[in-house]
């Protein structure tokens, strides 16, 4: 498992692989806010949270169809399927993969942006930190999306319509702790409950993805 | 003895559809008309909301049944990946565009209720918002349908996300309840309390909600009657292409 874990990541480091395009996207959508809601640092102050944890969502979202997509072409996803490894394992390892390659740079990043965004002062550690628990569930969730969608020859925007709203607990309570955070507020329930929802996802999801892969295999 | 997996059999089950679906759709059209003329001309205004309060007799009835056929859809989708009936299958997919249907339903004679009584179309709270998002998981089923070719592989694929769909669609439920305190009005009815809203509103809101219950399973099982009509003419096309 480690060893496939391993190839993923040399995969997406190596040239074509996309890695880091994830990043620029998200570069790129914190830049064009300020253009669609205009350079006023008090309006991006209060709605940097929010536009930060939207950012990497997408970010998230724009890189999902290659967990699954260059295997099932080249026919490695059948091979693994008959691997002494279980597909459920498979899974965990190719989310894993996504969320190293794709999660924690935008978790790394987004201090960075925050500033770009005028974040207030105390939302840098709680932004960072909703980020940081909150996009393996977003990998995970997307490995099962990339898993239903996977033999489809266009498969990409029916990819968005299904994952899209399977995102928005952990959005919800994502940008809740990173807003209360950067207010000053009391976090409250919010961060234990995205915790819980994250851990929930990395403990289920596989199942449901596994399954899929195998219909999809059939 | 006879049990309902024997209406699994497509034959078995077109022969009772077949007979039963007038009946249903009749009856569906009798409670309709009776409930929502009931509802509209012969009920009092109700001295703070005016006449507006008359839409209730269409809201309250879709949003029941939007929910209502999402679990219908869960239902089949489970009877489909445990016992492999195809009836099931086609059944939550005949499901899926009227429960979408009577979503917007819900959504747009809320809307219409919300304008002149909270004075906007639309505020983002809990109940709007996750009829919403049930709707984007409406959407997100019926397009996986289309998507995939293969029948046994789309049903297989849309039942796993019916399942997934339908935990993700109740911690939305709750997850915006957290995120936003709303303006719209505790349950109309539920069965254990004491007092629902007045006689005079409350009986022909039970017809209206009949004649959409009605009018859901008629809807459903013509589609589903229809979905296996096409099923056995491409069966049948194919056969030819063979010979």
């Amino acid at each position: 498992m480690i060893g496939l874990l391993r190839r993923d990541l040399a995969l997406a480091i190596r040239a074509g692989g996309g890695f880091g395009l994830g990043l620029a996207f998200f570069l790129i959508v914190v830049t064009l806010v300020p253009f669609g809601v205009g350079p006023d640092t008090a309006i991006l102050g209060r709605i940097a949270p929010g536009i930060l944890w939207l950012g990497a969502l997408l970010a998230c979202l724009l890189s999902l169809d290659r967990i699954l997509a260059l295997d099932w072409e080249d026919g490695s996803l059948d091979l693994l399927a008959t691997a002494p490894i279980p597909l459920e394992g498979v899974v965990v390892m190719k989310a894993a993969a996504h969320w190293l390659t794709t999660g924690l740079p935008l978790v790394l990043a987004a201090p960075a942006l925050g500033v770009l965004m005028n974040l207030p002062g105390p939302g840098y550690g709680w932004l960072t930190l909703s980020l940081a628990l909150g996009t393996p569930a977003l990998s995970v969730i997307g490995a099962f999306g990339a898993a239903l969608t996977v033999g489809l020859k266009r498969g990409g925007l029916l990819l968005s319509l299904l994952v899209l709203p399977l995102y928005v607990p952990t959005l919800i309570f994502g940008a809740e702790v990173a807003r209360r955070g950067a207010e000053g507020l009391v976090i409250g329930a919010a961060l234990p409950l995205l915790a819980g929802i994250s851990l929930a996802c990395i403990a289920l999801m596989p199942f449901a993805a596994a399954a899929a892969i195998r219909v999809n295999l059939r | 003895m006879s049990s309902m997996w024997e209406y699994a059999n497509p034959k078995r089950f077109m022969q009772l559809s077949g007979t039963v679906l007038p009946w249903v759709s009749g009856l569906a059209a009798l409670c309709l008309i009776v409930g929502l003329y009931w509802g509209f001309f012969l009920t009092p205004d109700d001295f703070r909301q005016g006449s507006t309060v008359k839409i209730i007799y269409l809201h309250v009835p879709s949003a029941l049944m939007a929910i209502n056929a999402w679990i219908m859809m869960l239902v089949t989708s489970l009877v489909w990946l445990i016992r492999r009936h195809h009836v099931s299958a086609l059944a939550a997919r005949a499901a899926a565009p009227v429960g979408a249907t009577f979503t917007v339903i819900a959504l747009a004679t809320g809307a219409i209720w919300g304008q002149p009584m909270w004075g906007t179309w639309w505020v983002w709270d809990p109940r709007l918002t996750s009829f919403l998002i049930l709707f984007l998981f409406y959407l997100g089923y019926i397009a996986l349908w289309e998507a995939v070719e293969d029948p046994d592989t789309a049903a297989d694929l849309t039942s796993v996300l019916c399942l997934v769909g339908s935990v993700f669609a109740l911690m939305s439920r709750y997850a915006v309840l957290f995120w936003n305190q709303g303006l719209h009005q505790g349950a109309t009815l539920s069965l254990d309390k004491e007092e629902n809203i007045s006689d005079v509103f409350y009986f022909p809101l039970l017809v209206s909600i009949a004649g959409f219950v009605l009018l859901f399973v008629a809807l459903v099982l013509l589609r589903t009657r229809t979905e296996i009509r096409a099923r056995r003419l491409r069966a049948l096309i194919a056969r030819e292409r063979m010979a």
